[in-house]
């Protein structure tokens, strides 16, 4: 199984998502912005850092990255895409998810241990949690505060496709959402950073694993 | 009309600023003597920068040379002198790593001084051939409560987090001190370290005739002029700060995709001679890649791309505009180069060659500028043996009494863990990105930071940083090796085996006989302590004219202490982990509270002697916490400095949420047990089942070890003395600096308690 993972020039947590991808037991396969070929991947990985330097609306230019547009198309038909910090914005600024990430309430730059609770468990990045499980996974962002119109907002709840709240909201967050999908459940979008809860030695635990097995079990 | 170098020899009488520029009547006229003619102003402005304190270390190196004569070891690949000290770490990788000042334009504009101070000793890294791969920042500001420090502080952590932050660069550690002293100059000093196999060391020497100088990165513009000839290597007045277009502005986005092009000619090895541009532009790199390959160089000036097509030549070779760096490339390769470059993004462009000869002739649209011999510039600058005298009032200053003991009571312990120098700094750590790249595996509040080198082998480097200027007011000599002695308990304190040096030192105007004095004997102490625990100076930085209106800062050599662990699992961390845990004291207390955080904090009281330097005894606590973290013999270690035992015990319980019952041994009042400063010592836990091992490994030693206590429970209870519950603890510790800076998370995030515990 291959997951691949883009890099945007600024992209910073890249080899972070390889690295948790290897050990879910998946083959990474970095992608390049630039080259819209996706190299037969199963799954594709938008991770955090700041792209293109984020000096307009953060990911507001990686949407127009060539390989974006085959990630749209992919998505489209069903590829599952996980969104991580930089990648969450890539994919609101890209129409696959909806709703925004504003800079955080307090102005800062905030990064902590963070605990979620995972409220849905049909994504294909989600499936190996328990509805309502409580996981800790590190939160580090400036521009991380979700905001959406009231009726996207109620849709999101109503369909269930609010993935993870925030215990403890750490950037002002409507309705506390850490993290959301798409009507399919192909396309997740967190704020938070699964990636960096991958090894007990580096992270809060292993808590954020769960997103790569999820993802391999969704692909059998 | 442009300066020539023709023009030069037709008016040789023409008056020039270079006072204004910060020459002396000497210097000038030793420079004339160089040319055999006045300098153009192009190479006045270059003698200028060149000649500055900041570049020059004019004032300095009689007193740096000591730090030569330190044995080298058989780790050390590169030494002081180049751009950063490489050190062997095994396995065929290097580490190279460096702390530097970015004091004057963190208090001028507080946030891109800090920004660029992260991105300069970045570069530095780079340069070297190594991928950065963490900073740390030791910090210090004036009092806590002054308005004008909710101005620079807030905005300097900004700028370290906005700029690390955006370069994916962890941030694992750092000080951040308070006191009045450096309320009209704050110091910002940044540490980096980076990681290379051997192979791939790069250095600065331009060489091979007909070898293509290019330059990388950002356009040049008119940012910075001055910074290190004015800005750097002057005092503040009273009115303050008024130099801000001398004060560089950051990318951090052009500084990363600088940082992956490089990498990739250096692993492509397109490069033969790379340098950074840093302080003093273009001038400096242009001349120390020509004096270090003792080459000829010529420049094309006009080819620097610009911001502004208005600058003149002087203005092009003064600016520091930053995320730039110069490459020395053959003919053949340089297409390859230009390629990597557009790859990323990266402006390259050739601007000049290596030639016969050893002059550096710099052109501007087909007129020579300069023509000078490079190494006149960049290793025959003046030399200053500057009188030093010891201060008037150092020994009243030491000669005055400690205010009375009080009790040691739960208020005074609230108290004094909620002082703006020893309150919790999560308000700070937390802008920083203290885990991308996904190998940090402590990172601030532990000791040190420790960061994984190698996921295969678990190879890994423990870095921390320490200054006590209070100390160092006292006894220069002292304080210098107190400093040194805290950084290597530190990494010690992780299980790391301590290896090199990096120091920062910061002092007052060199023209100060007493400053330079404290300089003296900073360095003397340093060099002489650094000789004995065998760790060597690999390289670092002097910032001299930190005073404000005549008045110098407390002198405050930072000393960072790198470390090494053969497998970061065996890593010890500072927080208390379990229930029923044998809590000792390792090393002697004594009466020492001469410079203290309590005197200080609680009375405003500086004076007496700091804490005795016992460097064997140091020496002897590292053995044993490295031997034991080797062995798996402990829970947690945590070193005692500022604010003692008390503060240890707190510190300790806090991370992890599990208290203690302690009991202090017979003898000092409890008071001066808990809030002593006393040096080499450290808390640590062990099981039960360890004690006895490791009660022998401290007697092999002959180091002393106290049992305390044991570990658990929700309250830190000092038999006899004091009990107080953890989360009351944990109110005082944290509240200080949201109470001073504005809260940092929104209303809802409450104060979580310690992180859960893997089983």
């Amino acid at each position: 199984m291959k997951i691949g993972v883009v890099t945007f020039p600024g992209s910073l947590d890249d080899r972070d998502a390889q690295r948790a991808a290897r050990l879910a037991g998946a083959e990474a396969v970095p992608l390049w912005h630039g080259d819209a070929d996706l190299h037969g991947v199963d799954a594709v990985v938008l991770p955090g850092g700041f792209s293109y330097g984020d000096y307009l609306r953060c990911g507001a230019i990686a949407r127009f990255a060539p390989v974006m547009a085959t990630i749209v198309d992919a998505a489209n038909g069903g590829m599952p895409v996980l969104g991580i910090c930089n990648g969450f914005q890539v994919l609101c600024e890209s129409h696959l998810l909806p709703g925004a990430l504003t800079r955080n309430q307090h102005l800062h730059f905030v990064h902590r241990d963070q605990p979620l609770r995972i409220a849905s468990t049909r994504t294909a990045w989600t499936n190996a949690y328990d509805d309502g499980q409580v996981i800790t996974v590190p939160v580090k962002n400036g521009e991380g505060c979700y905001v959406a119109d009231d009726k996207t907002l109620d849709m999101l709840e109503a369909e269930n496709r609010v993935v993870a709240y925030y215990v403890g909201n750490p950037n002002g967050s409507q309705r506390d959402i850490a993290g959301i999908t798409n009507e399919r459940g192909n396309v997740v979008g967190i704020m938070p950073h699964p990636e960096h809860a991958v090894e007990d030695l580096t992270g809060p635990g292993t808590d954020g694993l769960g997103f790569f097995t999820s993802v391999l079990k969704a692909l059998v | 009309m442009i300066d020539t170098v023709k023009n030069a020899g037709a008016t040789p009488d023409e008056p020039q600023p270079y006072a204004d520029l910060g020459l002396q009547d000497d210097e000038y006229a030793k420079i004339k003597a160089i040319l055999g003619r006045r300098p153009t102003q192009s190479e006045l402005a270059m003698y200028s920068i060149m000649w500055s304190e900041h570049c020059s270390y004019k004032s300095s190196k009689v007193h740096l040379r000591q730090f030569g004569q330190i044995p080298k070891g058989d780790r050390m690949l590169v030494g002081m002198g180049e751009n950063a000290g490489v050190v062997d770490v095994g396995e065929g990788l290097a580490v190279t790593f460096k702390v530097e000042s970015h004091n004057h334009p963190s208090y001028v504009e507080p946030y891109q001084g800090a920004a660029t101070g992260i991105g300069g000793i970045v570069r530095d890294i780079l340069t070297m051939g190594a991928r950065p791969i963490l900073v740390m920042d030791p910090l210090r500001f004036g009092d806590a409560d002054h308005p004008d420090t909710k101005r620079v502080f807030p905005g300097v952590i900004a700028g370290i987090g906005g700029y690390g932050n955006c370069l994916g660069l962890p941030n694992v550690g750092g000080e951040v001190v308070f006191d009045p002293s450096y309320q009209g100059n704050p110091l910002v000093n940044a540490l980096c370290l980076g990681v290379m196999p051997t192979d791939r060391i790069q250095l600065s020497a331009a060489r091979g005739v007909g070898n293509v100088v290019v330059l990388l990165g950002a356009k040049t513009g008119r940012d910075g002029i001055g910074g290190v000839s004015v800005l750097a290597s002057a005092t503040f007045e009273e009115d303050g700060p008024a130099n801000r277009p001398a004060v560089q502005v950051g990318d951090p986005f052009e500084e990363k995709l600088l940082i992956e092009s490089c990498l990739e000619l250096f692993d492509a090895k397109l490069v033969e001679g790379i340098q950074d541009l840093g302080g003093a532009g273009l001038t400096c790199a242009l001349t120390e890649t020509s004096a270090a390959g003792k080459s000829g160089m010529r420049a094309y000036l006009d080819r620097v791309p610009l911001r502004e097509a208005s600058m003149e030549p002087h203005e092009v070779l003064a600016s520091e505009s930053q995320e730039r760096m110069l490459a020395i490339v053959t003919p053949e390769n340089l297409p390859k180069v230009l390629a990597i470059a557009e790859k990323w993004g990266v402006l390259a462009t050739a601007i000049g060659e290596v030639v016969e000869g050893d002059r550096l002739e710099i052109l501007w649209n087909g007129e020579t500028v300069v023509d000078v011999p490079p190494g006149s510039l960049a290793d025959d600058g003046p030399v200053y043996e500057r009188p030093t005298q010891r201060p008037a009032d150092l020994d009243a200053l030491q000669a005055k009494e400690l205010p009375p003991y009080p009790e040691a009571t739960k208020e005074l312990l609230l108290a004094m863990v909620a002082g703006p120098n020893l309150c919790s700094r999560r308000w700070v750590t937390e802008q920083y990105d203290r885990i991308v790249l996904g190998n940090t595996v402590l990172a601030a509040p532990e000791d040190a930071g420790v960061v994984r080198l190698s996921e295969e082998t678990g190879l890994g480097v423990a870095l921390a940083t320490d200054g006590n200027g209070r100390y160092t007011r006292l006894d220069p000599y002292a304080g210098a090796q107190l400093a040194l002695a805290e950084a290597y308990r530190n990494v010690a304190a992780t299980g790391a085996v301590p290896i090199a040096v990096t120091d920062c030192l910061n002092f007052g105007s060199p023209e100060d006989p007493e400053v330079m004095w404290q300089f003296a004997e900073a360095t003397r102490g340093l060099a002489d302590a650094c000789t004995f625990l065998q760790t060597p100076v690999t390289g670092g930085n002097v910032s001299f004219y930190n005073s404000t209106a005549g008045t110098p800062i407390n002198p405050t050599p930072v000393v960072g202490v790198l470390g090494l662990l053969d497998d970061v699992a065996r890593r010890t961390p500072m927080g208390f982990r379990a229930e029923g845990d044998v809590l000792l004291l390792l090393g002697d207390t004594k009466d020492e509270l001469g410079g203290s955080e309590w005197a200080w904090s609680q009375h405003r009281h500086l004076g007496g002697r700091p804490p005795q330097v016992d460097l064997a005894r140091e020496k002897a606590l590292a053995a044993v916490l490295v031997t034991a973290a080797r062995d798996g013999l402990l829970s947690s270690a945590h070193d005692l400095s500022d604010g003692g035992l008390a503060q240890g015990l707190v510190e300790a319980a806090l991370k992890n949420g599990v208290g203690a019952r302690v009991a202090l041994p017979a003898g000092l009042s409890p008071f001066v047990q808990l809030f002593s400063e006393s040096a080499g010592r450290a808390v640590v836990t062990v099981p039960p089942s360890e004690e006895e091992r490791f009660a022998e490994l401290c007697a092999a030693q002959g180091l002393p070890c106290t049992r305390l206590g044991t570990t658990g429970g929700d309250a830190l209870e000092v038999q006899d003395v004091l009990t107080v519950g953890l989360d009351a603890l944990r109110v005082a510790h944290e509240s200080t600096l949201p109470a001073l800076f504005g809260p940092l998370a929104g209303a809802s995030a409450a104060l979580p308690a310690g992180p859960a515990l893997p089983a």
